[in-house]
């Protein structure tokens, strides 16, 4: 099965606005490619470009060697499955199952045996003679990821299909999702904006603001060595304290905190701080004061919010020249503990963090000018 | 509309089928009402014209003459009836209307789908204004355009034939707008899946968005059905054999100028409604649906 491309696609629509602009990316043949970011930032766009329900303003995707720009979407040999269903309400699942393969000349027999095969391989047998209408949403779910297989498609496209489901569920369809890639080795994107499933899910991850593409990458990778300010503050959860930082001869300096950084040119920049990277400072340590607020345990750990003194940051939103900044004396940050270390409201306790897992970026751009743990 | 919230439930991820909780409604059905005081008398009012009528059909010709009008026939004459199937070619009107109508309800349905389709959801250039300007239409008065329809007819050279009454009337303003706002609200994900999944334009239109339009089909036949069957107006113009009238038309063959036979009339009048009387009892709330959804009267 051939991989898929996208060379320097952009997107515009009737009225000016643009939802992707110059994206290239290419994805293997059989990679679960993941796209990310929040709503508005083009990676719907890009999932409809690809299936040719929107048209390409400029740029090429192509399947293999094959320029799909102007297929309709029967020869382009995909499938979706759509984050609402989109099952054919009036048709029973078996039906529903069988209709692409019916619009394509498929011998009866030859749908038969097909729709036999999914529907057992996604426990859906035996509710093959009901309508839409009659199913939970779990089951839904399934029928529609059954109409998309079935096809046996060169690539399957899946646009935030988790999201109607609840959260216990979404956890077990996800575990279901990721073994039937591993199973079927499909080359498929997978649109959401939660990145939990971005994270679980993907071969690789493209993190999307404002139509451009931030980063790409192995989910750990862009966890663990974000590429400028949107990513660091996009992707992790709880996300990344981002403080504002002076940086003199090797020293960075945000509040009371001052950190001394390898390779650190002068100038504003910001640090960026994993929640889970602070911890209490024992003696010695550079460290900053800590006043704590609120207290939420979560049974293999406890997230702890207070303030520190110094200006806090926003992730910025795509290409914004100056970063928004929140002005203020004290900065509302978010650290992560032990379970077994519960500091109580209001309590006042020093947080250290070691010097490798700083991220620097650079105050105007926003890029990461040191990365951590380089 | 309730049914492309039904549609979205089933199609998207709401919970299933929810039953109508609660109470039998036909238990609610006869629950007296303050509103019955006044609703009462005024249906009375409305049956008045429809009890004259089937009273009047049973008199002797003297009785209908009679004034103040004789409100319970001294004998039931139903040999009105057997003597309007006599005079008229009755069976013939009746067979003419049926097929003009059946042949404009089926040729609505499918033009009217067609068109409101287009409307709904292909983008072309002219688009809006088009559809602004087929719904202006509704605007102008038959009276206007009665006599540039009459030429383009008699072109055709459908004048006195039931092509007269069928071609001009196979898809109008009307039906074209109440399809396309229906199939606006149908959830745009179920076509483009469908696309997705390999049909046609066409293929999605008659597969996928027409099986979910039945409410709308059924009042757009219904609507339609109504004003064919009782057109009376373009008949009068465009045929002239008494073979090839309709119902209406051939009803007015009752009237003559120094006399008319107003008990055979109206006998003739019975037999031409009740099709109409039994349709719009099965199909009541397509009516109303019309009326209601476009706000144009049916």
């Amino acid at each position: 099965m051939p991989g898929l491309t996208f060379d320097r696609v952009s997107k515009e629509f009737p009225g000016g606005t643009v939802a992707v602009r110059d994206f290239s990316l290419a994805i293997a043949d059989g990679e679960f490619m993941i796209f990310v970011g929040p709503s508005g930032c083009g990676k719907t766009t890009a999932l409809r470009m690809v299936a040719g329900l929107e048209k390409i303003t400029s740029g090429t995707i192509s399947i293999g060697d094959r320029v799909i720009n102007d297929d309709s979407p029967r020869d382009r040999d995909i499938a979706m499955v759509f984050q609402n269903y989109a099952l054919y309400p009036h048709m029973t699942v078996y039906k529903n199952l069988a209709f692409g393969l019916k619009e394509r000349k498929m011998p009866k027999d030859e749908i038969a045996i097909r729709v036999n095969g999914v529907s057992s391989m996604l426990g859906i047998d035996d509710l093959l003679t009901r309508r839409p209408a009659q199913l939970s949403g779990g089951q839904r779910q399934r029928v529609a990821m059954g109409r998309a297989l079935v096809r046996e498609p060169a690539a399957f496209l899946l646009d935030e299909p988790l999201s109607n489901l609840d959260a216990k569920l979404r956890a077990q369809v996800r575990g279901d999702l990721k073994r039937l890639h591993q199973r079927l080795g499909i080359t498929t994107i997978y649109v959401t904006h939660d990145q939990v499933e971005a994270m679980t899910l993907g071969d690789r991850v493209a993190v999307m603001s404002n139509g451009v593409l931030q980063q790409l990458g192995a989910p750990q990778d862009v966890y663990d060595r974000p590429a400028n300010l949107f990513v660091a503050g996009f992707i992790g959860s709880p996300p990344m304290n981002l403080l504002r930082a002076e940086a003199r001869g090797g020293v960075a300096s945000a509040g009371d905190l001052s950190l001394p950084i390898a390779d650190l040119p002068d100038g504003d920049v910001v640090l960026g701080l994993r929640p889970e990277h602070l911890r209490p400072a024992t003696d010695g340590q550079p460290s900053m004061e800590f006043q704590v607020e609120v207290v939420e345990p979560l049974g293999d750990g406890v997230i702890v919010h207070g303030t520190v003194s110094g200006t806090l940051v926003t992730a910025p939103s795509g290409d914004d020249e100056v970063l928004p900044r929140l002005a203020g004396e004290r900065a509302e940050i978010t650290t992560k503990f032990e379970p077994t270390l519960r500091p109580s409201p209001g309590e006042r306790m020093r947080l250290a963090i070691a010097p490798h897992h700083v991220h620097v970026f650079d105050g105007r751009t926003g890029d990461v000018i040191v990365a951590a743990g380089a | 509309m309730s049914m492309s919230a039904e549609i979205r439930d089933s199609a998207g991820a709401l919970p299933a089928l929810e039953k109508e909780s609660g109470r039998d409604p036909r238990s609610d059905r006869f629950v007296f009402s303050w509103w019955h005081l006044v609703l009462f008398p005024l249906a009375f009012l409305m049956l008045i014209p429809m009890i004259w009528m089937i009273i009047t059909s049973l008199q002797t010709l003297n009785e209908t003459r009679h004034f103040p009008p004789i409100l319970v026939p001294s004998s039931i004459q139903w040999q009105n009836y057997t003597e309007v199937l006599q005079r008229a070619p009755f069976a013939r009107w009746f067979l003419n209307t049926l097929v003009v109508t059946v042949v404009v309800v089926a040729g609505n349905l499918l033009f009217c789908s067609l068109a409101g389709y287009a409307f709904a959801r292909i983008k072309f250039f002219g688009r809006d204004v088009v559809f602004i300007l087929v719904l202006a239409t509704l605007m102008i008065p038959f009276q206007v355009i009665m006599i540039p329809t009459f030429i383009i007819v008699r072109k055709l050279g459908l004048i006195d034939t039931l092509g007269a009454l069928i071609v001009p009337n196979l898809a109008g303003a009307f039906g074209i707008f109440l399809l396309r706002q229906f199939f606006r609200s149908l959830p745009i994900e179920l076509e483009e899946a469908a696309r997705i999944d390999g049909a046609s334009r066409l293929g999605v239109l008659f597969k996928i968005v027409l099986p979910l339009s039945g409410p709308v089909l059924a009042t757009v036949a219904v609507i339609t059905f109504l004003w064919t069957w009782n057109d009376f107006l373009w008949p009068l113009i465009t045929i002239y054999n008494p073979d090839n009238m309709t119902l209406q038309l051939g009803l007015t063959t009752f009237q003559g100028a120094h006399q008319t036979n107003t008990h055979l009339l109206m006998a003739a009048n019975v037999m031409s409604v009740i099709p109409v009387l039994l349709l719009f009892f099965v199909a009541q709330r397509f009516f109303i649906r019309g009326i209601a959804t476009s706000g144009l009267k049916g």
